[in-house]
């Protein structure tokens, strides 16, 4: 055993990705014949077989989501782990991110040469504002869902940064838009206009209501191989860097805002990633925006540009497809939202562009990738840099 | 692969009934304390966290966030959390310095299993669709399980009271266990059925405890303790979950982690076994001779904080090696209905 050797780490790379058709309700198949739709695409996108995965990894966030606990058990069978080692991932909102992550280390360290990872959400099983209400010993309950949660950073950061007012309306016009070139996202909405999503309800002052994500059934797969596996496989996209972040919900002096633990994990990143300007270095971002004034505020956070102008961005177009940096090309967590898999869809999405595998919203060129998720109360962080070449 | 170690371990008394909340706080706090200042650590130290728990335990979304409180993560740390047993967060912990990103882990798991009603919580692991509605819980499931042995002619309701026997002597002298000291088997068997054909020593009692492991690589645990115990291997397999399809009288998911683990030469060995039944399923797939030295802690027969009791398998194995009681021991833990899910830890002295 080698016990110092730090640089013994293992390059590994995405084979192949998968996703369902995110509905507001999958009443068509089961949790089981969910996760699989997604796994299925995965691995024929992959073309590995089930002898091929050696692990499986699963995420998901909160149980109460379905009513079963820890439903990875129950669905061992049909996620081809039996007799394979099985790890269940939750880590909030981010977890889909983080649930690649764990995969992506077992390859990297060198214990297995395929892992298949899996996140998913079916809402429609059980009742999302019910288990994200029940009330905790000394917690002030917000009984009012995310938006509630999220509306006063919001007014923060427009507060702090002078963004005009419509930059949140150009971002959901933007991703419906994007949305509507993707066939597997839940909202298709071609026809949008800033105009209509300045006249949908307020639901949480600044947040109107074709500002917020939906609530979507989904699941997203990747297959995560060795160097050997992704030097014969079609298209894989290389695995350049990986960073988690956590941080307290609630501590004197935090910035909600702009919270440190996502400035640190971006700083990681790119460091791993050996990128020193990401706007000049990245050719695409699929970045986790539940709420649209959120892709201003994450373009300042992970450092493609300073802090209080990341609206400019937004307002100049450069976030669009064809822009300087495309943000969500695939519609976003805006336009699909199965919580525990939105992570997982933002770093397969980063994968399929460099892989040139995106159809109508891919990004002529894109070479080098960010995925990025988040959540909790905004202090739970993951995300990965994919390139094309092998770093 | 890289050389990685348990290096410290602390655990809550195991209690049936903890006065703090179920996001574990009131239980990590002393034990971090406890594991940290006796390696003499800060949290600055650890390169990577991870955790064990449930929020169906714990009858709330995301109790894992509010346990980060435990830690005062100020400024942010490099964290990850899994819905299961703790021993499945030490074994990410162990995948992530494999990869050579941290040289230090520190895993933790916590569990108020007396806040709910943990038979009924625990049928929430079955099928959704098929089996759940009906509501058999987890004793239930246990029950047929040893009854498909002893019609097997596998083992006797008196080879189970023999377990018990052994295992609440033993913990007589583990002062952190729920319960200890026992009378004799024949005393046992006049007892009451609590789900034919377990009696209530057939079963784990009803534990809050919370437990913590730290983990280091190399040099740095050298440096931390004279005599590491050295992760040797540690693998983890997953069985069907169709209860009426797999043989629930043996644990084929047992036997190929310990294939991946190496089990030769093991002379104690930490078995976490919910029911007495399960633990004379788990020696034969572990194919563990009558010379190893079977749970000495009392195991979760005397006390089984749900989430952490499959880590405390781990530390309570590494202690044997860190004092220089053993050369060679295996630590398991198990998760999920009947024996579904297995880990098994092999850890040695150099």
């Amino acid at each position: 055993m080698n016990d110092t050797n730090r640089a013994g780490k293992q390059r590994a790379a995405v084979l192949g990705t998968g996703q369902t058709h995110h509905r507001a309700k999958r009443p068509d198949v089961s949790m089981a014949g969910l996760c699989r739709e997604a796994i299925d695409r995965a691995m024929a996108d992959a073309k590995v077989e089930w002898k091929d995965i050696d692990a499986v990894v699963v995420g998901k966030a909160p149980d109460f989501f379905e009513g079963v606990m820890m439903p990875e058990l129950f669905l061992a069978d049909a996620l081809g782990a039996v007799g394979k080692p099985l790890l269940r991932v939750h880590t909030a909102g981010s977890v889909g991110g983080s649930t690649a992550i764990v995969a992506a280390s077992m390859v990297q360290a060198g214990i297995h040469r395929r892992v298949l990872a899996v996140a998913w959400e079916k809402q429609s099983e059980s009742n999302a504002m019910w288990a994200l209400s029940i009330p905790v010993p000394f917690n002030m309950p917000v009984n009012a869902g995310a938006g509630g949660y999220f509306a006063p950073h919001v007014r923060s950061y427009i507060r702090r940064s002078g963004a005009p007012s419509h930059i949140g309306a150009l971002v959901a016009v933007k991703d419906r838009l994007n949305g509507a070139k993707n066939p597997f996202a839940h909202l298709h909405q071609p026809d949008i206009t800033l105009e209509s999503v300045q006249a949908s309800k307020m639901l949480w002052d600044p947040i109107r209501y074709d500002e917020t994500c939906p609530s979507s059934d989904g699941a997203c797969a990747v297959v995560i191989g060795d160097e050997a596996s992704a030097l014969s496989a079609e298209h894989p996209a290389w695995i350049h860097a990986t960073a988690m972040r956590s941080e307290p919900t609630t501590y004197a002096g935090r910035d909600q805002v702009n919270p440190q633990a996502g400035r640190d994990a971006a700083a990681a990143l790119w460091k791993q990633a050996g990128i020193t300007n990401p706007l000049e270095e990245i050719d695409v971002a699929e970045i986790y925006v539940p709420f649209s004034w959120f892709e201003p505020m994450w373009l300042e956070t992970l450092g493609f540009m300073p802090e209080g102008q990341g609206w400019k961005l937004t307002e100049a177009g450069e976030t669009a497809i064809g822009g300087k940096l495309p943000v969500n090309p695939s519609g976003g967590v805006l336009s699909s939202n199965p919580i525990g898999a939105s992570g997982m869809l933002r770093f397969a999405e980063a994968a399929m562009q460099v892989m040139g595998t995106a159809g109508d919203h891919q990004v002529q060129g894109a070479r080098t990738a960010l995925g990025h998720a988040y959540g909790g109360g905004a202090q739970f962080f993951a995300m990965w840099v994919v390139g094309s070449e092998r770093q | 692969m890289r050389s990685v170690a348990v290096v410290g371990f602390a655990q809550s008394p195991q209690t049936r009934r903890s006065d703090g909340t179920t996001n574990g706080v009131e239980m990590l706090v002393p034990i971090f304390q406890e594991v940290l200042g006796g390696l003499g650590l800060t949290k600055k130290d650890i390169g990577f966290w991870c955790s064990g728990s449930s929020d169906y335990l714990a009858g709330r979304a995301f109790s894992f966030i509010s346990a980060i409180d435990a830690i005062g993560a100020v400024p942010p740390i490099n964290e990850s959390h899994v819905e299961a047993d703790a021993a499945w967060a030490m074994y990410e912990a162990w995948c992530k310095i494999q990869t050579g990103e941290v040289d230090t882990a520190l895993v933790y798991g916590f569990g108020k299993s007396s806040a709910g009603d943990l038979r009924r919580a625990l049928a929430l692991q079955l099928d959704p669709y098929t089996v759940a509605p009906l509501w058999p819980d987890s004793v239930a499931v246990a029950g047929l399980q040893a009854r498909m042995g002893i019609d097997a002619g596998l083992w006797t309701e008196r080879d189970m009271a023999d377990v018990a026997v052994r295992s609440r002597r033993d913990a007589e002298t583990n002062p952190y266990a729920q319960l200890s000291g026992s009378k004799d088997a024949d005393e046992l068997l006049t007892e009451p059925y609590l789900s034919d054909p377990l009696r209530k020593h057939d079963c784990a009692p009803i534990t809050d405890g919370a437990s913590v492991v730290v983990l280091a690589a190399g040099d740095r645990a050298r440096e931390l303790v004279e005599r590491p115990a050295w992760i040797a291997g540690i693998d983890q397999r997953v069985d069907s979950a169709n209860i009426g399809a797999r043989d629930l009288t043996t644990s084929a998911s047992t036997t190929a982690a310990a294939a991946g683990a190496g089990v030769d030469g093991i002379e104690v060995a930490e078995l976490h076994a919910p029911f007495t039944h399960q633990e004379l399923i788990l020696r034969t797939a572990l194919g563990l001779g009558d010379r190893v030295r079977i749970t000495p802690s009392g195991g979760a027969l005397a006390g089984n904080p749900m989430f952490a009791a499959g880590l405390v398998r781990i530390g309570e194995a590494a202690n044997q090696i860190m004092s220089g009681a053993a050369e060679r021991a295996l630590a398991h833990a198990t998760s999920g209905p009947a024996l579904q899910h297995n880990l098994v830890c092999v850890m040695e002295g150099r």
